[in-house]
């Protein structure tokens, strides 16, 4: 997880769009790709991010802007013209052909000999563990293998950034995880660029070293996952990733770098401020539900401490073994907080007044929810 | 369950009658072309080949049966061409105006013949000046091909992936390239039906060749004009069996061509 230098950019966007009549699918699309880099295309479907990559991959044209690959602006060049390949959705294995072929088939474009072709097909077969299978008919293969083939097929060509259009979608969920893996390995070790487009968080999360959310056309933030999940920069990406409470109010001060919001009447929470908030904005403060603690009892050291203190009144617990989750409502009108509290100590070793699952939370029974400032994160309204 | 079976036993007849009424009178056919009596009727005389042997002789029939065939191989590939770029660009690209320009290919379909033939008759004769023959009888039948070859293909060209040809761009094909590799052999199939119909429609096609065949008669004309003449009918039926014949392997070979299409790209779908 590592921040891209900029001078090695292997992708460059500048305002790239796509239009359909007043309707933007891509709007306006500026940033850059690394080297080596492994980046993900996240978002809702429809969101723009396979229109994003197929303009990247010159099979639809953008309206405005620019593409630059390693430096060389694309303009309107063909796919067959660009150093990059593409393992699609649909695999789109061609099926008059056998599996040694349609991963050969992007060689015989390059005036390889036949020697040379069927060497770099076989090394294709065994990175992907097809070995043996390249006599196969495509029908005659499973969709795991069909991905592998796909897969083969557009890395065999070396290109210098592989683009991915939500390949393991059609997988199932085991199969689906495995490839994640092999995904991950085969790019460390090829070194190629990356494009992978998915609506999937988890495997965004888990497999990129940045990850560009989009939605509506617009790309909305751009970083790490780890990033992403605790400093999400809008309210829409802090709920596309995982769960999040949120807290609407106004700013009422600032100091030291640390905002008090008014959420309510008479109620604060304190949570770092950003560069331009100033006193008197509306605001959200958003919170994890995993960094916010429950206690039956009130807190001792209540503000003094320094963490944010809400009295709420539970609505439905549900103990989940590793974890139990709690929510809870601390004004009418409001939407109920979610808490999910780790159970990592032993039963016996739980401390008085603590809530380990929903033996211990009465409903309607008030709670105590604490999180520490630095928990929060304030975004604009 | 007794009017199951009762009714079962009607629906059993209603189709053998219907079978029979499809294909018993085809089936006559060969039957009386090896009948040794210049009359098509029952009882059968006696086994004989000089019908067929006839056909040798018979110099009109021979040219007629030319005619037709080069007009239909001619029409087939025109046709076949014109619909693919017809089919591909009604599949492959937003066209403006799609819709009608489909509208306007598809209309000679329900047009009636005559009104064509007439129509057609009336702009080569008084509007250009040209002499009928048998280019004017083709170019009438490209005209009532090219949609019948335009929907077998626009059927064959829906049913593939659209990535598969996005696929071969990708991998360092040109547009042309692409086409020849991917979408042509997968399109293929619907080539020879479509080949294959038109082919069939052109050559036993009577009406508009009969308006605008001039002095080159086609063989539906010939063997129409052949009818009045009760000696010539042997002729004819001997010549029905064999282009049964030959229909019958063409068919054979189109379905055999088809299935193989259809496990192909079986493939293609996921």
């Amino acid at each position: 997880m590592t921040q891209p230098a900029h001078s090695s950019a292997m992708i460059s966007l500048r305002s790239v769009s796509k239009r359909f009549g007043s309707f933007a699918a891509v709007d306006a699309a500026t940033f850059d790709i690394a080297a080596g880099e492994f980046f993900s295309l996240l978002g809702p479907s429809g969101c723009g991010k396979t229109t994003l990559l197929r303009m990247i991959g010159g099979f639809e044209r953008q309206s405005e802007g620019e593409i630059l690959i390693d430096g060389e602006s694309m303009g309107i060049r063909p796919a067959n013209q660009r150093p990059t390949n593409m393992v699609f959705q649909s695999y789109a294995i061609f099926p008059h052909l056998d599996i040694a072929e349609n991963i050969a088939y992007g060689l015989i474009n390059r005036g390889l000999d036949k020697a040379s072709i069927a060497r770099k097909v076989a090394q294709a077969l065994e990175m992907v563990r097809l070995e043996g299978l390249g006599n196969r008919r495509t029908n005659q293969i499973s969709g795991g293998q069909r991905q592998r083939v796909a897969l083969a097929r557009a890395i065999v060509c070396e290109p210098k950034v592989l683009l991915l259009d939500e390949p393991l979608g059609a997988l199932d969920k085991k199969l689906r995880e495995e490839m994640q893996i092999e995904l991950r390995q085969l790019q460390k070790t090829l070194g190629i660029t990356f494009i992978f487009v998915t609506h999937d968080q988890e495997e965004a999360l888990s497999l990129s070293d940045r990850i560009a959310v989009m939605a509506r056309g617009k790309v909305l933030q751009i970083d790490t996952a780890t990033t992403l999940y605790e400093r999400p920069n809008c309210r829409e990406v802090a709920g596309f990733i995982g769960n999040m409470n949120f807290f609407e109010g106004r700013i009422s001060s600032i100091a030291n770098g640390v905002a008090a919001v008014e959420i309510g009447p008479g109620q604060h929470v304190r949570v770092p401020a950003g560069g331009g908030s100033a006193p008197g904005q509306a605001a959200i403060v958003a919170v994890r539900p995993e960094k916010i603690d429950a206690a039956a009892t009130m807190p001792q050291g209540n503000g003094s401490s320094g963490a944010n203190v809400i009295k709420a009144r539970a609505l439905a617990g549900s103990y989940l073994g590793d974890r139990s989750l709690v929510l809870a409502q601390w004004r009418d009108g409001t939407a109920p907080i979610s808490v999910s509290l780790q159970n990592r100590k032993a039963l016996a070793a739980t401390a008085p007044g603590s809530i380990i699952g929903t033996d211990s939370v009465a409903l309607d029974a008030a709670i105590w929810l604490t999180w520490p400032v630095e928990a929060g994160v304030l975004l604009n309204s | 369950m007794e009017t199951i079976r009762k009714h079962l036993n009607l629906l059993s007849l209603f189709a053998v009658l219907y079978l029979a009424f499809l294909y018993v009178p085809v089936l006559l056919l060969p039957l009386f072309s090896f009948n040794d009596n210049i009359y098509v009727t029952l009882p059968f005389k006696g086994f004989t080949l000089k019908w067929y042997v006839n056909l040798l002789a018979n110099s009109s029939l021979q040219s007629a049966l030319w005619a037709s065939v080069k007009v239909g191989v001619g029409v087939a590939i025109l046709s076949t061409f014109l619909g693919l770029l017809a089919a591909r660009a009604m599949t492959r690209y937003r066209l403006p105006f799609r819709r009608s320009i489909y509208a306007l290919i598809m209309l000679p379909l329900v047009i009636p013949y005559m009104v064509i033939g007439v129509s057609t008759l009336v702009i080569l004769r008084r509007g250009l000046d040209m002499d009928l023959s048998l280019w004017t009888v083709g170019a009438s039948h490209v005209l009532i091909t090219v949609p019948l070859s335009m929907l077998v293909l626009m059927a064959r060209m829906e049913g593939f992936d659209r990535s598969l040809e996005e696929a071969s761009r990708d991998l360092g094909d040109s547009a042309w390239r692409s086409f020849r590799r991917v979408t042509l052999p997968l399109v293929m199939p619907g080539i020879v039906s479509s080949l294959l119909l038109c082919f069939i429609t052109s050559f036993d096609e009577y009406l508009l060749a009969f308006f605008l065949a001039g002095s080159d008669a086609t063989l539906p004309i010939f063997i129409f004009s052949s009818l009045r003449f009760p000696s010539k009918i042997p002729d004819v039926l001997a010549l029905g069996s064999l282009i049964l014949m030959v229909s019958i392997v063409l068919v054979v070979f189109a379905e055999w061509l088809r299935r193989r299409g259809v496990s192909g790209s079986d493939s293609s779908v996921l």
